[in-house]
């Protein structure tokens, strides 16, 4: 349990802040998580939440933006904020490493996928040629690809969006990273191919003992992989807790209203689909309490201060909401959600 | 229900769409691509007909086919029972009004530099002989109807969130009255709670304006959300049609029941059950080099030498349902 022994990485109050034409913008604010070895966290929220921005400035990759990065971020004990950019380069890639949305970001398209995958072996731990030759062949053949060796030639055009994916994965566990994060890796994909990466995903965990940080907007991803689950909505944590706690007894109205709009595949069909009404508040207007009660049918005079997010506790929200008020405001919830 | 009326609003017989694809000059030389392969299939007025299937499967193709944005190689399209296959630009216009598109990217069909009232009223103006007071009185009727408030219609488009760009486009498709509306992947750029917004939107229009809805997506659930019935494309042609809560309850197409196996649902499998099964290895094969016989037969687990050679052809199996597969699942 990640209470108990060191967090592999430790997030602490986590502030990022952009600097916009009319003021600065602050795309994160406050948040904080743990990820222990060999555990999967799923971070979900819609566009605009702060996941990507999050998982950017933890890896430093937020430099050319201006953004100010403050707070604490610890990999095996070491804070990473501030730390110069050299330093942050040799951790990239070699213990913690990365996959996008679009393979194609991570790809050159002038080069064969073996030759990028051996590119990176040989930058981060100095094996031979030979040698990276083989390895990259044994990681395209443990991702899923099909006569690695003729892969291995093949540039990233000739092969299909499910076998790029597969190969971005293969050159992001070339090193052996620590930590993988990989920022919605499937949602470009058709949905009989994501259920292949997923697989592949919850497979590598036991093979490489990689933990993962999956952002994603899709609650249905985050069910079937994470172990814990964090819910972002306008750069905050809303609610976290263990997968099975999440989607089983939801405390926040935020994250009752998105498992409510997703239309079910079975059962009865319900005339109109609970969504939260309205938009997510712009980034220079951010309500000055919880930044969801604008949103939220439960909303009353107590939403004016900003809840905290207990700090203790595997399952907790930033919600005002005591144990006993939670049936009746989540029915009110998906009620006036019907309605938006 | 509206299903029994006579004629189908729109009837789609044995409709092909090849392309040709790379030149006698480029290495592999000229191929044909068979983009919608022999589909047929009718829309009975004030029905939503699902369309669902992965990429490249044609579906959006077919789309595009149906509002004659593409021109048809094979096969007739009817239209109220006319053929409206092969009817000239001039010949369309009449009816341009009555069968209208709502696309997925609304960003990319609005210009940027036109005011929302302005975009709204376009179509209002170029077959209409309304005055401007009259355009003015109906564009404000049209941005009521698809929740937008009167202030913001002299807002530009990049001023609007995308669930709210996604309304411009409908009130566009809705301003001339339509009578059937081609829907494609209209909810898919969206997060979950403004696409469960613009769902809902779309099926109160239906009730209050007795539309008929194309409506074409990936996403399983909201097909199943909106459709009356359901149809399954793979590599350019339907394996499967039904009444869509039937269809997604028991699939009666091996394809049908890998595809609903692969959402990935919003529950935590109980413990010990795998988390996350992939029920189809592989990628689907390429249009431009379809293999012989079933379609699916290289993915599907139940296949016989009979689905090697023989293709299965869409037919009816149990009341109102149609399947293409020489082995369906039990129903």
């Amino acid at each position: 349990m990640p209470e108990l022994a060191t967090p592999l990485l430790q997030v602490r109050d986590l502030r990022v802040t952009f600097q916009g034409a009319e003021g600065p913008l602050r795309a994160v604010d406050g948040v904080s998580f743990d990820l222990a070895a060999g555990e999967i966290l799923g971070i979900v929220g819609e566009s605009g939440a702060g996941k990507s921005v999050t998982l950017l400035s933890v890896l430093g990759l937020l430099g050319h933006t201006g953004a100010v990065v403050e707070g604490s971020v610890r990999f095996k004990r070491r804070e990473l904020v501030g730390l110069p950019p050299r330093e942050l380069q040799r951790l990239r890639g070699g213990d913690i490493a990365m996959v996008f949305q679009d393979p194609m970001t991570a790809l050159t398209p002038v080069y064969s996928i073996g030759w990028q995958i051996v590119e990176q072996l040989r930058a981060h731990s100095g094996l031979s040629k030979a040698a990276s030759k083989a390895r990259a062949i044994e990681l395209l053949a443990a991702v899923g690809l099909p006569n690695p060796a003729v892969q291995f030639e093949r540039f990233p055009h000739q092969i299909s969006g499910g076998m790029r994916q597969r190969a971005v994965i293969a050159m992001a566990l070339s090193c052996s990273p620590a930590v993988l994060v990989a920022d919605e890796p499937t949602s470009a994909l058709d949905v009989t191919v994501q259920a292949q990466i997923l697989e592949l995903i919850h497979r590598l965990r036991s093979d490489f003992g990689s933990a993962v940080v999956l952002i994603t907007h899709d609650m249905g991803v985050v069910a079937g992989l994470a172990d814990r689950v964090m819910v972002m909505y306008a750069g905050r944590v809303m609610e976290r807790g263990s997968a099975r706690a999440l989607f089983e007894a939801a405390m926040h109205p935020y994250t009752w209203g998105l498992l409510g709009s997703i239309p079910p595949l079975s059962g009865p069909r319900p005339r109109r689909l609970p969504s939260i009404v309205g938009m997510p508040p712009a980034p220079d207007a951010m309500p000055s309490g919880c930044v969801f009660a604008p949103r939220c049918a439960a909303a009353d005079a107590r939403c004016a201060t900003r809840p905290a997010l207990p700090a203790q506790g595997l399952h907790a929200a930033a919600c005002v909401l005591a144990p006993d008020e939670r049936a009746a405001a989540r029915a009110r919830c998906l009620q006036g959600g019907l309605n938006a | 229900m509206t299903r029994f009326a006579a004629t189908p609003l729109l009837e789609v017989r044995h409709l092909s769409k090849r392309y040709t694809v790379g030149s006698a000059f480029a290495r592999g030389g000229r191929h044909t691509l068979q983009a919608v392969d022999d589909v047929s299939f009718q829309v009975w007025p004030g029905e939503t007909l699902g369309l669902v299937g992965e990429s490249g499967c044609g579906k959006s193709t077919l789309a595009r086919c149906l509002v004659r944005l593409h021109e048809v190689s094979d096969g007739q399209l009817l239209f109220e029972g006319r053929d409206i296959t092969h009817l000239g630009t001039r010949a369309l216009r009449p009816l341009r009004p009555q069968l209208q598109m709502v696309f997925q990217d609304a960003d990319a069909s609005l210009n940027p530099r036109r005011r929302i009232g302005e975009l709204i009223a376009e179509p209002l103006r170029v077959h209409t002989a309304m005055s401007a007071a009259e355009r003015r009185a109906r564009v404000e009727e049209l941005a009521s109807l698809v929740g937008l408030r009167p202030d913001q219609l002299q807002r530009f488009p990049h001023e609007f969130s995308g669930g709210q760009r996604q309304r411009i486009g409908i009130a566009r498709a809705l301003a001339l009255n339509p009578r059937f509306i081609v829907a494609d992947e209209p909810v898919s750029a969206l997060d979950v709670s403004v696409q469960a917004q613009v769902i809902n939107l779309l099926a109160d229009l239906q009730e209050r304006l007795g539309l008929t809805y194309l409506f074409i997506a990936h996403d399983l659930g909201v097909v199943r959300q909106v459709s009356t019935r359901t149809a399954v494309m793979y590599l350019g042609s339907i394996v499967e049609m039904g009444p869509a809560d039937a269809l997604f309850d028991r699939p009666a197409h091996p394809y049908t029941a890998a595809l609903i196996a692969a959402v990935p649902r919003p529950e935590v499998p109980a413990l010990g059950a795998p988390r996350t099964t992939a029920a189809l290895q592989g990628d689907p094969p390429s249009p431009l080099n379809p293999p012989p016989g079933c379609r699916f037969h290289p993915h599907c687990p139940a296949a016989t030498d009979l689905c090697r050679k023989d293709r299965p052809a869409l037919r009816e199996f149990g009341g109102a349902r149609m399947v293409a597969c020489h082995h369906p699942l039990p129903i």
